[in-house]
C-alpha cells in the first residue's frame, strides 16, 4: 500500500490544501529543530567557555522563542490537519454516496445492480458501505493528523540534519547519509521474509480468534445440551493455541521495528564515539561536537515515528481506496438522460392517475453479473391494462428478477419489454426515462423498508406534498389507521432504525397506505403475507384487495394463495414461463 | 478478598485489573525490559553529552573508556530491549486473555444473562469488552509504569547533578506526562460526544438511504433521501472543523512544556556555571538528557485516551457478568425420574419484571407421553416465554411445570435439561464439522448414532453427497450450509440428545416458504415417538400433530385436536380460512 495514494490527493480537494500546509509547517519544523540545536550548542559550549549569562543571554531568550514557535506550530498543525481531514472525509463520503445513488448522473440511475436487489432489505454491500462511509474514512483522522506530517517531516529532516551535519563535520556526516538509506533498505528486506510467513498463519489466527466469540454466541445452544461448563477447559485450550501462534507471528513481525530502532540508535552511539575521540584529540571544537551530538538522533526520529504509525493511518488509507474502488463500479441500468431519447407519448408523462399502459414481455432473458444460467430465459407475456397477474413458482424461479424488470432495477440483458399507452403506439420501455415510468407504479416488497422518520413521512415516500387528510385516507384503507392512532404520536410517531417500533405486519400495512397514497395505475406486490401471522395476514388481504379494486395489478406469490384475487395465473419455473393465456396473448 | 466479578461496585478498570490478575512476573519483566528500553535512549545522550563534554578538557584516553564503552553499549541495548518488552508483554497479555476469557465464560454459563444473546450485536461487543482487558494492559497499564521507572531514575540523576535542573525536569514531565494528557483527554470528551451524536445522525441517514434503496428508487424518493445524508454530512463536517481548535491543544501543550524546561534549565544552569556552583559538564548532561527525557512520556497522551473506551468496555462488560442467575435452582439433586411420563404445566405465569404485563398469565397444558403438542398464536402470545421456561432458562413467577409428577424447577438445571430439550429458537451452528456439531448433544458417541439422527432429520443424502462427509466444516454460523440444512442439523442434533419431551421452537422461523412446510413436514415425522412440544406462528402441517394449544396475550384461546378446532368457531378455523381457502378460488 503506497503511503499517499495520488487518487486521494487528486480527488479531494482537501487533502491538496492540507499537503501545503503540512509541507510549510514541515518546513518551518524543521528549521526549528535545526535553529535550537545550534542555539543550545551554543549556550553550552560558551557557558563552559566561560561566558557568563549576559553574554548568552540573546541565545536563551531566543531558546524560548523557538520553544513558543514550536508550540503554536504544533497546535497550528494538529487543528488545520483535523480540520482537513473532516473536510476531506466530507468530500470522499459525498462523492460515494452520489456515485452510489446514482445523483451524480445526469440520468439519476443508480448503482441499482446490488443496491436494489428488489428484495427490500437491502444487501450486505449496503451495511459495508455504511461502515466504510462512517468509521472507515473516521480512520483517516490519524492518517491526516499523524502520519502526513510525520511522513513530510521524514522526508525533510534526515536531509536538512544532513547538510548541517556535513558543514559541521563531514566525517560524522557521513556515518549518517550511510546508515540513513540502510534502515528502508533493511525494513525492507526483514519485511520480505516475514509477509509470507504471516500470511501463512492468517487463517489459522482468524479461526483460532473466532472461536470465543463463536461459543458464547452458542451459549444458550450449548446450556440446553448440557455442555456449557464443559467447554470453559476448549476456551483455555484454543486461546493457548491463539497465544503460541500469535507470538510465533509476532517474534518475527517485530523483526522490522527492531532493525529500525537499533539501526538508529547505533549510528547516534557511532556518531557520537567517533566525535568524543576526535575531540579528545583537538580534531574537533565543543561547539560543533555538541551540535552533532543534538542533531545525530533528530535524524532518525522522524523515521521512527513514521515506522511506528504506517500500520495504525494504513485503515485510512485502505478505507480511501475501497471508496475508489466504489466510484470505478459502473451503473447496472443504462440511462443516459432524457436528454438522449426521444420525447416520451405525453400519455406516460401525467405520472399517477394516468390511464395505465399495456406491458408486453417479448423474449426477455436476464443474466444476472457473474452467473452462467439465466434467472429469465426468454419471457413472453402480456400484461393488459385493469387485469390482475398471479405469478407463481417455487424461491429463485425467477418471480422477483420479473419484478425487478418491470422496477428497472435490472435491464433486460435480452428481449426487450414494451410499452403501449393508452394513446399511442407501442414503444421499447427502456426509451422511457426510469423516474417516469416508477411513478406509475406502486410496490409494495416482500419485506418493505420503513425509514427512521414520523408515520407520516414513511406513507407519503412517493407523494411528498400530500397532505395530512391523505395521509389519513390511505392509512385508512391500507388497515393501518387503527394502530397508527394508538402510538404515542400518532402520524407523528417516529418509527426509529428501520421502523423497529412496528410489528411485520404493521410494516406490511404502512408500505400499503405508501401504495394508496401514490395512487399509481399499476401494482406490483411481493408475497405480501409471507411472513406474517393469520390476523396480521387477513388485515393485509383486505387492504390489498382494496388497492388492486381498478388498477393492473401483478402478484408475485410462492403458492396458489392469491388465486382468487387474479384474471391469470401464471406458473413460473426456473427462469422459463409456462404456456397460459396470458402469455399466448404475447 | 471479594471476587474481582461479584465484588462490590468499584471502578471498572480496577475491577478489569483484577479480573486479569495479571500474570505478575512476566507482567514486571516486561514494565523493566521497556523501562530499560526507553532508559537507554535516555541514557545515551546523557553518557555521550558526559564523554563529549569531559573530552572536550582533552584528558588522557583512559578517562573515556568507560563512557566508550558504555555509550556503545547503550546503542544496541535500547533497540534489544525494545524488542524483548514487546514480545514478554504481548506473551503475558495473551496469557491474561486466556484466563480473563475462562472467568467470564464461566461466569455467563452459570448466569446465563440469555435475553442478551438475543442480539448479534451485543454478544460480539461483549466479547470485544472482555478483550480489552488485553489492551488495558498492554496499552493502558504498561506504558505508565514504564514512565514511571525511567522518569524517576533520569530525575534522579539530573536532580544529583544539578538540583534545580532536576526539580525543573520533573515538574516538565509531570505537566507532560500527567496533566496534559488527562487535560486534553477532558477537553476531547465534549467533542467526542458531539461528534458521536451528528455521527449517528449520519449514519441513520445512510442506512436509510442505503438499505431502503429499493423503496426509495421506486417510489422516486432518492434525491430526497441523498439530501438528508448531505445535511448530515455537513452538520457533522462542521462540529469536526469547529472542535478541532481544542482537540489540537494536547501537541501544542506538550511541545511547550518540552521547550520551556529545556529553556529553563539552560537559562539557571548558564547562571550557575558562572557562579561555579555547576560544572559545564554537568549542564551538558542535564540539558541534553532533559531534551531526551520527555520522549519517555510521548506515549502518554494516547493512553489517557484511550482508558475512556477501557473503562467504558468495563462498565458494559461488568454489567452483563453483575446480572443475577436467570434460574433459581439447586446446584445439586437427583435426576428426574426415569421412563414415560406426562408433562404437566398448571397455571404457569410469567412475566420480565414487576409492573410489566404478564407474558404467560395462568397457562394449563399437557403432553401425554408420546404425543405431539403444538402451541401455536401471533408473535408476542408468549410462546417463547413458554420454551425459556421448558428448557430452564428462565424461572416461572408461579405455577408447576411437571414430568412424571416432579417438578422440574426444583431439580437441578442440567437434570431437568436431560429430561426436556431440543431446538432453541435461533439455534447456534458452531464453526466446526458436522460430527463435531453433532456430538455436541452426545459427547463421544459414534458415527452409527450420528448418521442415524441425520437420517431421521432427513439431513442424511445431502451429507452423504458432501465430499468431506461428517468432516465438512459448516463455517461461521453454519453459513456454509443453507437455511434448511442448518435448522434440520440442528433437529438432528435435538434428536440425539434423545430427551424425554422434545421442544421445538419455531424450527421454521427464517425458511423461505417453501423450505419451511418441507422442514415442518420432516420435523412431525422425525418427532413420531418423542413428547413432543412444536411451537410456531405457522398453520403448515398442523393436521398431523395430536393437539393444538392457541396461545393470545399469554393465556391459551383455545385446545383441541385440529379436527375439533375446525369444527368450532373461533380463532384456528379462521386462521386456517385465510391461509388455505383463498387458494380454492
Amino acid at each position: 500500500m503506497r503511503p499517499l495514494d495520488p487518487r486521494l490527493v487528486r480527488t479531494a480537494r482537501a487533502v491538496r490544501v492540507h499537503l501545503a500546509v503540512t509541507v510549510v509547517c514541515g518546513a518551518a519544523v524543521t528549521a526549528l529543530i535545526l535553529l535550537q540545536a545550534w542555539l543550545l550548542a551554543h549556550t553550552i559550549a560558551g557557558a563552559a567557555e566561560g561566558a557568563g549569562p549576559r553574554q548568552l543571554s540573546w541565545a536563551v531568550a531566543a531558546l524560548a522563542g523557538v520553544a513558543l514557535a514550536r508550540a503554536v506550530l504544533s497546535y497550528g498543525a494538529e487543528t488545520a490537519a483535523l480540520r482537513s481531514a473532516a473536510r476531506a472525509k466530507s468530500q470522499l463520503r459525498t462523492r460515494l454516496v452520489a456515485h452510489v445513488t446514482g445523483a451524480d448522473r445526469a440520468g439519476g440511475e443508480p448503482q441499482t445492480a446490488w443496491l436494489a436487489g428488489a428484495s427490500g432489505t437491502g444487501t450486505p454491500r449496503a451495511g459495508e458501505l455504511v461502515t466504510l462511509a462512517t468509521r472507515g474514512l473516521d480512520a483517516l483522522d490519524d492518517y491526516f493528523a499523524r502520519y502526513l506530517p510525520q511522513l513530510v517531516l521524514a522526508m525533510l529532516v534526515p536531509v536538512a540534519v544532513l547538510v548541517v551535519v556535513f558543514g559541521a563535520d563531514w566525517i560524522s556526516g557521513v556515518i549518517v547519509a550511510v546508515t540513513i538509506p540502510l534502515i528502508p533498505l533493511f525494513m525492507a528486506l526483514v519485511g520480505m521474509h516475514t509477509r509470507q510467513r504471516t500470511e501463512r498463519q492468517w487463517a489459522l489466527l482468524n479461526r483460532l480468534g473466532g472461536h470465543f466469540l463463536d461459543v458464547v454466541e452458542g451459549l444458550p445452544t450449548l446450556a440446553v445440551f448440557r455442555r456449557a461448563k464443559a467447554q470453559a477447559a476448549i476456551i483455555r485450550r484454543i486461546t493457548e493455541e491463539h497465544r503460541t501462534t500469535t507470538m510465533a507471528t509476532l517474534r518475527v513481525a517485530f523483526l522490522s521495528a527492531f532493525v529500525l530502532e537499533l539501526l538508529a540508535t547505533l549510528a547516534v552511539a557511532l556518531v557520537a564515539v567517533q566525535i568524543g575521540i576526535r575531540l579528545m584529540y583537538g580534531l574537533l571544537d565543543f561547539e560543533t561536537a555538541l551540535l552533532v551530538l543534538i542533531l545525530a538522533p533528530e535524524a532518525y526520529l522522524p523515521l521512527r515515528e513514521v515506522g511506528a504509525r504506517f500500520h495504525a493511518s494504513m485503515e485510512g488509507v485502505a478505507a480511501a481506496q475501497q471508496v475508489f474502488a466504489t466510484l470505478d463500479e459502473k451503473a447496472a441500468v443504462k440511462d443516459d438522460g432524457a436528454a438522449a431519447r426521444p420525447a416520451p407519448p405525453p400519455a406516460l408523462l401525467r405520472g399517477p392517475g394516468a390511464a395505465a399502459p399495456r406491458i408486453r414481455l417479448d423474449g426477455v432473458t436476464l443474466v444476472y453479473p457473474g452467473r452462467e444460467t439465466p434467472a429469465l430465459r426468454d419471457a413472453s407475456l402480456v400484461f393488459a391494462p385493469g387485469r390482475r397477474t398471479l405469478l407463481t413458482g417455487p424461491s429463485g424461479s425467477g418471480k422477483s428478477t420479473l419484478l425487478a424488470l418491470l422496477l428497472r432495477m435490472r435491464e433486460p440483458t435480452g428481449g426487450a419489454v414494451r410499452i403501449t399507452p393508452a394513446d399511442g403506439p407501442e414503444i421499447p420501455l427502456a426509451d422511457v426515462p426510469a423516474d417516469q415510468w416508477r411513478a406509475l407504479i406502486a410496490w409494495v416488497p416482500q419485506q418493505p423498508y420503513l425509514f427512521d422518520d414520523t408515520v407520516a413521512g414513511n406513507i407519503r415516500l412517493g407523494a411528498p406534498d400530500a397532505d395530512d387528510a391523505a395521509v389519513r385516507r390511505a392509512a385508512e384503507r391500507a388497515e393501518a389507521h387503527a394502530f397508527v392512532a394508538r402510538l404515542p404520536d400518532g402520524y407523528e410517531t417516529r418509527l426509529g432504525e428501520r421502523g423497529a417500533r412496528l410489528s411485520a405486519g404493521q410494516r406490511q400495512r404502512i408500505a400499503l397506505a405508501r401504495a394508496f397514497l401514490r395512487d399509481a395505475p399499476i401494482v406490483l406486490l411481493d408475497e405480501p403475507t409471507a411472513h406474517l401471522d393469520p390476523d396480521n395476514a387477513a388485515a393485509v388481504r383486505r387492504a390489498a384487495g382494496r388497492l388492486l379494486d381498478g388498477r393492473t395489478g401483478i402478484i408475485v406469490a410462492h403458492d396458489l394463495g392469491w388465486a382468487d384475487v387474479a384474471d391469470d395465473v401464471v406458473p413460473i419455473h426456473a427462469g422459463a414461463i409456462a404456456l397460459t393465456d396470458a402469455a399466448e396473448g404475447a | 478478598m471479594s471476587s474481582p466479578i461479584t465484588g462490590p461496585a468499584r471502578d471498572p478498570l480496577w475491577r478489569m485489573i483484577a479480573l486479569a490478575r495479571p500474570r505478575g512476573v512476566r507482567f514486571v519483566l516486561g514494565v523493566l525490559w521497556g523501562a530499560a528500553a526507553t532508559g537507554s535512549g535516555v541514557a545515551l545522550l546523557g553518557v555521550s553529552a558526559w564523554l563529549i563534554a569531559k573530552a572536550a578538557e582533552h584528558p588522557p584516553i583512559t578517562a573515556l573508556s568507560i563512557a566508550v564503552v558504555a555509550t556503545r553499549a547503550l546503542g544496541v541495548s535500547r533497540g534489544v530491549a525494545r524488542y524483548m518488552e514487546r514480545l514478554v508483554t504481548h506473551d503475558a497479555a495473551f496469557r491474561t486473555l486466556a484466563d480473563v476469557r475462562v472467568r467470564v465464560y464461566e461466569r455467563l454459563a452459570r448466569t446465563e444473562p440469555v435475553r442478551r444473546f438475543r442480539s448479534g450485536d451485543l454478544v460480539s461487543r461483549l466479547v470485544s469488552d472482555t478483550d480489552a482487558t488485553q489492551d488495558l494492559l498492554v496499552r493502558g497499564l504498561t506504558p505508565p509504569l514504564i514512565a514511571v521507572v525511567t522518569g524517576g531514575a533520569t530525575i534522579a540523576v539530573c536532580t544529583a547533578l544539578y538540583v534545580p535542573g532536576g526539580l525543573l525536569l520533573a515538574a516538565g514531565l509531570v505537566l507532560a506526562g500527567l496533566v496534559v494528557p488527562f487535560a486534553a483527554a477532558a477537553l476531547g470528551r465534549r467533542p467526542g460526544e458531539r461528534q458521536a451524536a451528528a455521527r449517528g445522525e449520519l449514519s441513520t441517514a445512510l442506512v436509510d438511504t442505503l438499505y431502503g434503496a429499493p423503496d426509495l428508487i421506486a417510489y422516486g424518493a432518492m434525491d430526497r433521501a441523498v439530501a438528508r445524508v448531505q445535511q448530515a454530512d455537513t452538520e457533522l463536517t462542521r462540529v469536526a472543523r469547529r472542535d478541532a481548535a481544542l482537540l489540537g491543544f494536547g501537541a501544542g501543550a506538550a511541545a511547550l512544556i518540552t521547550g520551556l524546561t529545556v529553556w529553563a534549565t539552560l537559562l539557571l544552569g548558564v547562571a550557575a556555571v558562572a557562579d561555579d556552583t555547576l560544572t559545564s559538564i554537568s549542564l551538558a548532561v542535564v540539558v541534553l538528557t532533559a531534551l531526551a527525557a520527555f520522549e519517555i512520556v510521548a506515549p502518554l497522551p494516547a493512553v489517557a485516551a484511550r482508558l475512556g473506551a477501557i473503562r467504558a468496555s468495563g462498565a458494559r462488560l461488568f454489567g452483563v457478568l453483575d446480572t443475577p442467575p436467570s434460574v433459581d435452582a439447586p446446584e445439586t439433586g437427583p435426576a428426574l425420574p426415569d421412563g414415560p411420563a406426562a408433562l404437566r404445566i398448571r397455571d404457569l405465569r410469567v412475566r420480565y419484571g414487576p409492573g410489566e404485563p404478564w407474558a404467560l398469565d395462568g397457562v394449563d397444558l399437557d403432553i401425554a407421553p408420546g404425543r405431539t403438542v403444538a402451541v401455536l398464536g401471533p408473535s408476542g402470545a408468549g410462546k417463547s416465554t413458554l420454551a425459556s421456561v421448558l428448557f430452564r432458562f428462565r424461572d416461572p413467577d408461579s405455577g408447576t411445570v411437571e414430568l412424571g409428577g416432579a417438578d422440574i424447577t426444583a431439580h437441578p438445571v442440567d437434570a431437568a435439561r436431560a429430561a426436556v430439550a431440543g431446538v432453541p429458537q435461533d439455534p447456534h451452528i458452531f464453526a466446526s464439522s458436522l460430527r463435531e456439531n453433532l456430538r455436541l448433544a452426545r459427547p463421544g458417541c459414534g458415527d452409527d448414532a450420528l448418521w442415524d439422527a441425520l437420517r431421521r432429520a432427513r439431513l442424511a443424502h445431502e451429507v452423504e453427497a458432501m465430499p468431506d462427509g461428517l468432516e465438512t466444516e459448516v463455517g461461521s454460523h453454519g453459513t456454509r450450509l443453507s437455511g434448511g440444512m442448518r435448522q434440520r442439523l440442528a433437529l438432528a442434533r435435538a434428536l440425539l440428545a434423545a430427551p424425554r419431551v422434545l421442544v421445538l421452537d419455531e424450527p421454521t422461523a427464517h425458511l423461505d416458504p417453501d423450505t419451511r412446510d418441507a422442514v415442518t413436514a420432516d420435523l412431525l415425522a422425525a418427532a413420531e415417538g418423542y413428547s413432543t412440544l412444536l411451537i410456531t406462528h405457522d398453520l403448515a402441517g398442523l393436521d398431523r400433530v395430536d393437539e393444538i394449544y392457541v396461545l393470545a396475550e399469554g393465556a391459551v384461546l383455545q385446545h383441541g385436536s385440529h379436527a375439533d378446532l375446525l369444527a368450532s368457531d373461533g380463532w384456528y378455523r379462521d386462521a386456517v380460512a385465510l391461509t388455505n381457502g383463498a387458494g380454492a378460488g
